[in-house]
This record gives C-alpha cells, structure tokens and sequence, in this order.
C-alpha cells in the first residue's frame, strides 16, 4: 500500500524537455524531409518550450529518420536561453554532433539487462563503458550531459524492475558526469505507486534536482505519473509534442505524453513553464500535417486542433 | 484559432484554459494535498457505460445489444451498473427502449443496477419496469441547466424532491449527479462553492451518494483539490464520487487527486464510450479499463476482473464499429510480447 504521507508541496516552475523532434519523430514509421523537422523545432523554439531535443547522432543504418542529423543541426535556428540537445549512443556520434554544432548531448543507459541487449546489442555494462568515453570528451570540452534510464517501471522482456537496479544505473550516469538523469517508463505500464516506489530509491543515490521524468501514455498513465513525480519533488518533465512516437512494443499504441496535455495539466496546477499553449498546439497541427495523421493529445482533439 | 465548429465555439471554458486567466481560487496557496496518509483499500467503480456511454454514442445501439454488454459486464466483478434512463424518447433516442433493457437483462445478485429518473414520471415508470436504485442529476451552473433540461437549478432541486419522496416511500435509495463541477461549456469556470451549494442540497434531500462530474474534462488536478475540498466540508467524504471526463486527458490525474482526498467511489465508462458533445470529435467519459489499471497497480481493490471489462468493451465497440477509447485494452490488443504485461492479470 502506497504512504501518502511523504509527499511534498508541488514545485513553483517546471521545465519541460521537448523530445517530439527525436524521440517522436524516430518512433514515427512516416519519414519527413529535414525542411519539415527543421519548421517543427523552429515552431516549439517560438511556443517557449526551453529545451528542445533535436535529433540523434546514430548511424542512419539504425535509424534512417534521423539520418538528415547534420542538415537539421545546421538549419534550426537557435533560440537563445534554449538549449537543443542531441543523442550520442558514442563517442563516434558524439564527435559527428560537435561538428555539427550541438552544445549539449545525451546518452541513453536501461535498468533492464535484456532491454540493454536487444536494444543497443551489449549490456548494461558495456554500455556504461562506451558512455564513459563521451563524457570523458565531453568533461574536456565543457559539453554538459545528460542521461536518460529506460525501463525504469517494467520491461517488456523482463516485466517488472526493481527500484533498486534503476537507482544503480541513475546513480552511474550522475556520478559519471550528466547533470541531469530522465527516468524513462518505457512501455508506459508503470502506475502512480511504481513511480513513487522508483523515485523513492533513485532520491537515495541522486539528487532530486538533477531528476527528470520521461512517460509514455501506452496505458493512459502517463499524466497520472507525472503528477505524482511532481508530489515527490520532482521539477522536469520530458514530453513529445503531439505525442509523437507510438509505442515500439505494442503496435498501433500510443508511446510518449503529449507536451500540450501535459502543460495544460500543469498550467491548471499554476505552475509555471513558460510555453505558449496555443503556439505549442500550432506546432503540433504543423507536424501532424506533414505526418498526414491525427494528434494524440487530448487538448489538441478537445480543441480540434486535429 | 483558426474554424472553430459551433459546439467548440460554446465551450467558453475552453478560451479560458487558452489564455493565461485561468486561475486557482486565491485559498488554494498551498498547493498540497493529500488530505489523508493513504490511499483507500478498495474503491467502489461505477460503470456508466451503458447509460451515460451509449446515450452520447451517434450510433443507435438496437436493445439486445445493450442486454448483452450489461450481462457481460455483471459478470466482471462491478458492483453498480448504470442501466438505463427513463427519460422521454423524445429528448434521448438511444434510451428509447428503457423498458425493454432494464427488463431483459440478466440480473446478476451481486450486483445494482440504477436507472437515470429525471422527474416523477420518469420514476415510476422505471420502477414499474423492476428498477431497485435510481438517479437524479443536477448541475452547478445555472446556464447549462436551462440549457440541457430548460429549468433552473431550482426548479430542478424542486423535481428532484418529489422523486427522492416517492423513492423514500418505495425504499428505493437514489444517487444524485453535479454536473459542470469543474467548469461550465457556457459559463466557463465554475466556484466551488457552487458546487457544494447543489451536492449539499441532494445529499440532505436524501441522495445516499453524491457522483461529482467534471462535464467537460476540463477540470485539472489543482481545481479537483480545491472543489473537494470545498465540498467535503458540507458533505461527508464517504458519500461522495467523482466522475471525470477525459476531454482533456486530465481524467486519471484528476481521479488520483480525489484518492488522494479521501473519495473511494469513481465513475467511468467501459471503452471510454460516450464522447464529449461539447467539442466534436473529442472523447468524454473516462475508460474504466484504465482506471482499473491504475487502481490495481496503486494496489486498491475493485473486484474487478480486468480482462473481462476489456472483453465487454471489445465488444460494444465492435458493435458500434468504433475503435476502443481506452489505451490499456489498444496496448493489450497488439501487444507483440505478452511476458511483460502479465502484471495485468495479478
């Protein structure tokens, strides 16, 4: 049974970090011409949004949507006091995406050992090896890093996760050098009381300012997560506009938060996250377009912007 | 905006989300609940699908469709499934066959079946036709009440009092509704003094449960603390529910808000079925596949067999040839590896 007891006032401000151009776009089976990825970040860096990932400096073997990364990294234009973060699976991408002019990276760590396999093809380990390499030349050329964790409330090989192994791996990823660690519910299952239970024993190893939460709405849980993270002191949510990106394992189902529905939820809480709701769901219409399918937020459906 | 269609154009509640004027009652500083130190052990659902679902469902649904959902959901574990309404034919096709439905179905002994009585006719017929359990429904906001059954709030306390007098005679226990609990299509936001005038009304009139219902969706967590908490003060906890519409995709974090006040009785509608008739297109009554999924994975009890709601919500929306509301039965219907998700079962 879950305490209620050691829940905390909700934060004043949150920041949002817009994976919809990486993390959705990557997970979208329509590809779409850098020009259109271009517009798309352009648009969030005018709905206020402060962080806005990118793309991903993965061979394009791997993942043909992301394979226009340079172009992309070259045509947005920067916002300042935005940062745009890229993903570095290594230290091969890592340097491609400094060429290309990112000023910030990110890596990508699982608490699950099968995921970590059939995922990226080696184990949890071997890839904390392989991280270490890009931080070591991101520490010397002052790139800050940020880890993601996925997995970190089930696995759809394994099945349920233990708090305790995220802790390990969030804990290597913030002692190795990221500034902040994104806790990533993967396949969506987890439920308000996993979350807690999760956060609980990752708070133990690092800071809860250098936390971050990544939902996936796959079982319509994800808002119900994030609030609860924000009980437990949590101040920075991933989210994908539109709710780009379905659900890998689960064919047809929905995979990231939609931004619009999560700030509106935020909003409605009074707190602040500096997005312009409307501009924000102007960028969405504008993806979805070019996606030719519907939106998976529910504000964005509510207001027909379809 | 861009068009708007006629429907969103009512929904003055909307253009308030849209800008910044939305704002918390100013008592609302501390921004911190729960009330209590944990969550309720077992939480009572209210299945609302085959009234408040299939009434704003476009599609008719012929009668023993809607005999076969309701035996099909007395066989998962609820307690309380909405059945009917004897409201005129006139104003609601779709429940045209109240008699019919409420006497073909398969009464299971573990289970009620309530039955929506708008006025005293209404009432009488629906106890000629075996009703055990009825409903009344008022609203907090004056507008929308003209505007969906053309009285006043007070008028409509007034035909509520009649019914709820018969009903005490005939032992029969009634549940009252609030609508526009969380806001208004017309008259946006809502106080939430309004709404503890209406539910405190229907309490002390005699409704043993008072279902509190965020009629658009657009109610967020911050407002559903701060209404409960307005509303707890008039009405004793264990007599209210909420029942939350996902418009807005606000439904589960607005329902765990209200765990976490202290209510244990949720409504929701199998399949998510019935869409919002405020906002084209846009979906309404929350999926009770996903909030048992939520319940059972924060490790409250419902009695619900999850596995079988999503067969009965397979069901009616192959009958209504519409794909599923609910994200937990889309994840489970085309899951490639099943090992993962075995923790639904538990």
């Amino acid at each position: 049974q879950v305490s209620l007891s050691g829940l905390k006032p909700l934060p004043e401000k949150v920041k949002i970090v817009e994976v919809g151009p990486r993390d959705g776009l990557q997970n979208e089976k329509t590809i779409v011409p850098a020009d259109v990825k271009i517009r798309l970040i352009d648009m969030l860096s005018e709905a206020g949004l402060p962080v806005i990932e990118a793309t991903s400096f993965v061979s394009p073997k791997w993942v043909p949507q992301m394979a226009d990364q340079e172009e992309v990294m070259r045509g947005i234009h920067r916002k300042p006091g935005v940062s745009y973060p890229v993903l570095t699976p290594n230290l091969k991408g890592y340097r491609a995406a400094v060429k290309a002019g990112a000023m910030e990276v990110a890596i990508f760590g699982a608490a699950s050992e099968l995921f970590s396999k059939r995922n990226i093809n080696c184990s949890v380990e071997e890839s904390l090896q392989r991280f270490e390499e890009v931080m070591s030349a991101a520490r010397e050329e002052k790139v800050p890093v940020r880890g993601y964790v996925s997995c970190v409330l089930g696995c759809p090989y394994e099945g349920s996760v233990s708090p305790s192994r995220v802790a390990e791996v969030a804990q290597r990823l913030y002692s190795m050098g990221c500034y902040e660690v994104s806790l990533g519910d993967t396949v969506g299952m987890g439920t308000p009381g996993g979350m807690a239970a999760m956060l609980e024993a990752v708070m133990r190893e690092v800071p809860v300012h250098a936390l971050a939460v990544h939902c996936h709405d796959t079982y319509g849980q994800a808002l119900a997560n994030i609030l609860v993270a924000l009980q437990n002191g949590v101040s920075v949510v991933d989210a994908s506009v539109a709710g780009l990106g379905g659900c890998p394992y689960a064919q047809g189902a929905s995979g990231n938060v939609a931004t619009e529905d999560v700030v509106y939820m935020l909003h409605g809480l009074s707190i602040h996250t500096g997005v312009d709701l409307p501009k924000l769901m102007d960028a969405g219409s504008y993806i979805c377009r070019s996606l030719n399918r519907r939106t998976s937020s529910k504000v964005a459906q509510a207001s027909c912007k379809l | 905006m861009g068009n708007v269609p006629n429907a969103v154009k009512h929904c003055l509640s909307y253009e308030n989300l849209m800008g910044e004027s939305f704002r918390l009652p100013s008592s609302f500083q501390e921004k911190k609940w729960p009330e209590v130190h944990k969550f309720p052990d077992f939480v009572k659902i209210v299945e609302v699908g085959p009234r408040d679902g299939l009434q704003n469902e476009k599609e008719m649904v012929p009668t023993e469709i809607k005999i076969q959902l309701i035996d099909m959901l007395s066989q998962t574990g609820l307690s309380v499934i909405e059945a009917t309404s004897f409201v005129s034919s006139k104003w609601v096709v779709q429940m045209a066959d109240h008699n019919e439905v409420l006497t073909g179905i398969n009464k299971s002994p573990h289970v009620r079946y309530p039955v929506l009585t708008p006025n005293i006719q209404g009432f009488q017929a629906a106890v000629e036709a075996g009703a055990a359990e009825v409903a009344v429904f008022g609203s907090a906001s004056e507008t929308f009440s003209r505007k969906n059954i053309n009285c006043s709030v007070e008028e409509s306390m007034q035909r509520f009092e009649q019914v709820i007098c018969a009903a005490r005679q005939a032992c029969i226990p009634v549940r009252g509704y609030v609508s526009c609990a969380l806001g208004c299509p017309y008259e946006g936001q809502v106080h939430p003094a309004q709404v503890t005038k209406v539910a405190k009304r229907l309490h002390e009139l005699g409704c043993y449960e008072v279902s509190l219902g965020d009629t658009t969706g657009m109610g967020t967590a911050g407002s559903m603390a701060a209404m409960l908490r307005a509303v707890m003060a008039e009405v004793p906890i264990h007599a209210l529910a909420v029942h939350c519409h996902d418009t807005y995709g606000q439904a589960l974090a607005n329902i765990l808000t209200a765990l976490q006040m202290g209510v244990s009785v949720v409504d929701s509608s199998v399949a998510g079925l019935g869409g919002c008739p405020y906002a084209e297109g846009a979906s309404g009554n929350v999926s009770t596949e996903d909030v048992v999924y939520m319940l059972h994975g924060l490790g409250i009890q419902t009695g619900v067999d999850l596995a079988k709601v999503i067969e009965a919500g397979d069901f009616i929306c192959r009958a209504l040839k519409r794909p599923t509301n609910s994200k937990v039965s889309q994840a489970t219907s085309r899951v490639i590896d099943m090992q993962a998700f075995s923790v639904l079962a538990e």
